[in-house]
């Protein structure tokens, strides 16, 4: 497990790079995971070129949920937009670097449940959009 | 005679072995579901090899065995909770079909718009969304007795309420995150006087102490086999006999009537009139074995040994920096720690308490309005049952020192 809490999770969770909420901002979006408490703000600015120019998150929870939002902003930004609306599961699971059970998933996939419905442009974030 | 937990433990095939190479489980997680002793799954098993057939109807030697195991299961989980007759025990999938069939039945039966039912902050879900259900359908009206900062009911507020004319009070014996454990008799016995009914949910009570559904007079009490050393799959929904025979059925079909027309038919008596169709027959033989089982061993001692448990690990756990057990205060408790532990969220204790194979409990364990009254998401929960020793305590003590370690 010292698999688990690798130190890049406990890194990122202790010293967020990407913590807080961007104003203005052309994306925002917000949701928590009912079983944990786990909740994350995701704002977003996108450049001219149809790139992420900046991103970051705010929220509260475990670990896990804290740093794969950390981890994923870093991820997108300069991406292409159009690319960050086809991220899905395998993404974060990469990133993280380890094997979740079911309800670890949960709270790991919560960042990017939130980022793709801010995309999206959708009211709620079903778990779909990132099976 | 007090428990020797070796003894005991040599009866739980799951208690003996590792979570991965080299790791024993330390299991600290009976309040969600408690591990079975061989006898229980032997009597399954030896149904399914030697007498496995359909209950009630048929009348070769087969079904006939299956029927008297089936019947005589329910009897021994009637003397188990002292109910004067066995037709009073019906047999559901567990503590929250139990909790519906009383809501779906009786109560629609006898509850009109502005009705009043009293709950309490600390239920399980299962005991409110089904009248959050019924609240919905038929306009009843819900009033909650308050929880106090110390964990216990607020009797007060109680005998307040109860001046509404209330038709049915309905509340847990026993908190599965606080651990506390409500003067059931007391309160059951203010609800009579204010006239209204009663629905006790036994779901933690009837596993970990003596349960007398005479002394204390209850109208219907709901519990879960699975909590209690039994198989998932099976509960008892426990009622008073009038009750019981006034009440519309739940469920139709097979074995639950009398007689069928093709427009109409005619209920069973009691128990049938609420069992349609065939029901989990070895998980009821199963049930009845753990009934067996926990007799043997008396459900005094049982109690005597989670008292002891719960209180070495309420020590051991304050003695950790930014740890604080929820519900602290409160003397009349069993064997369950929820506690917080600063700057730290429950899943990472969970998750790193695993790599040491303690299995405990992390999130709101269905209660969230508990939960969210006392401002805290989500709480990590170890629970202690007979098989539990101080040993697996003074684990969990270090694991949680080795999770402050990583995040500290
Ligand atoms: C107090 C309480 N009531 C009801 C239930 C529901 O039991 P079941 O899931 O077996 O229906 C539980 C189980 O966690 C419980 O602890």
């Amino acid at each position: 497990m010292d698999d688990l809490y690798r130190e890049i999770i406990i890194e990122h969770y202790k010293n967020p790079g990407y913590k807080g909420h961007l104003e203005p901002h052309d994306y925002a979006f917000e949701d928590s995971n009912p079983l944990c408490g786990d909740h994350i703000e995701i704002t977003l600015r996108v450049g001219a070129d149809g790139k992420v120019a900046e991103a970051a998150f705010d929220g509260h929870g475990c670990a896990i949920s804290q740093a794969s939002a950390d981890l994923l902003i870093e991820s997108i930004i300069g991406q292409p937009l159009e690319d960050v609306k086809q991220l899905n599961k395998q993404h974060i699971l990469d990133l993280l670097g380890i094997d979740l059970g079911p309800v670890r998933l949960k709270c790991a996939l919560l960042s990017l449940k939130v980022l793709k419905a801010g995309l999206y442009g959708m009211g709620e974030a079903p778990d779909s959009l990132v099976e | 005679m007090p428990i020797n937990p070796q003894q005991v433990r040599a009866q739980f095939p799951t208690l003996q072995r590792e979570v991965r190479p080299g790791i024993p489980l330390t299991y600290l997680d009976s309040t969600a579901t408690s591990q079975k002793p061989l006898a229980v799954l032997q009597a399954m098993d030896d149904y399914y090899r030697h007498s496995n057939a359909n209950i009630h109807r048929g009348v070769h030697t087969l079904a006939e065995e299956a029927t008297a195991l089936y019947e005589d299961a329910r009897a021994k989980i009637a003397r188990f909770i002292h109910a004067p007759s066995a037709r009073q025990v019906i047999f559901t999938r567990n503590t929250t079909e139990s909790i519906n069939l009383v809501a779906y039945t009786w109560a629609r039966a006898n509850l009109q718009a502005g009705d009043l039912v009293i709950l309490t902050e600390m239920e399980h879900h299962s005991n409110l969304v089904p009248w959050h259900i019924l609240q919905a359908e038929r306009g009843i009206r819900l009033e909650f007795i308050p929880v106090t900062e110390n964990g216990t009911l607020d009797l007060e507020a109680y005998r307040a309420l109860l001046q509404q004319s209330p038709k049915l009070v309905s509340f847990t014996h026993m908190s599965n995150v606080l651990g506390s454990i409500t003067p059931a008799a007391e309160m059951i016995g203010l609800a009579h006087q204010a006239g209204a009914r009663v629905l006790l949910d036994g779901a933690q009570s009837v596993p970990h102490f003596p349960t007398d559904v005479q002394a204390l007079d209850v109208d219907f009490l709901a519990f879960s086999a699975h909590k209690m050393c039994g198989p998932t799959g099976i509960g008892v929904l426990y009622g008073k006999a009038d009750l019981l025979e006034a009440m519309p059925p739940f469920l139709g079909g097979g074995d639950m009537i009398k007689e069928v027309k093709l427009r109409s038919f005619r209920a069973n008596s009691i128990p049938h009139k609420f069992e349609a169709g065939t029901p989990a027959i070895a998980e009821a033989i199963g049930f009845g074995a753990a009934c067996d089982f926990l007799t043997s061993i008396g459900m005094d001692a049982v109690a005597a040994h989670e008292h002891e448990i719960t209180a070495y690990a309420l020590e051991r756990l304050e003695e950790i920096p930014g740890l604080a057990v929820f519900g602290r205060e409160n003397p009349h408790r069993g064997g369950v720690a929820a506690f917080t532990l600063q700057g730290i969220h429950p899943h990472d204790v969970a998750q790193i308490l695993d790599s040491d194979g303690i299995a405990v409990r992390a999130g709101h364990h269905c209660a969230q309005p508990l939960h969210e009254k006392f401002g805290i998401p989500a709480t990590t929960r170890a629970s202690f049952y007979l098989y539990s020793t101080k040993e697996e305590v003074d684990k969990l003590v270090d694991g949680i020192y080795k999770v402050k370690t990583y995040f500290g």
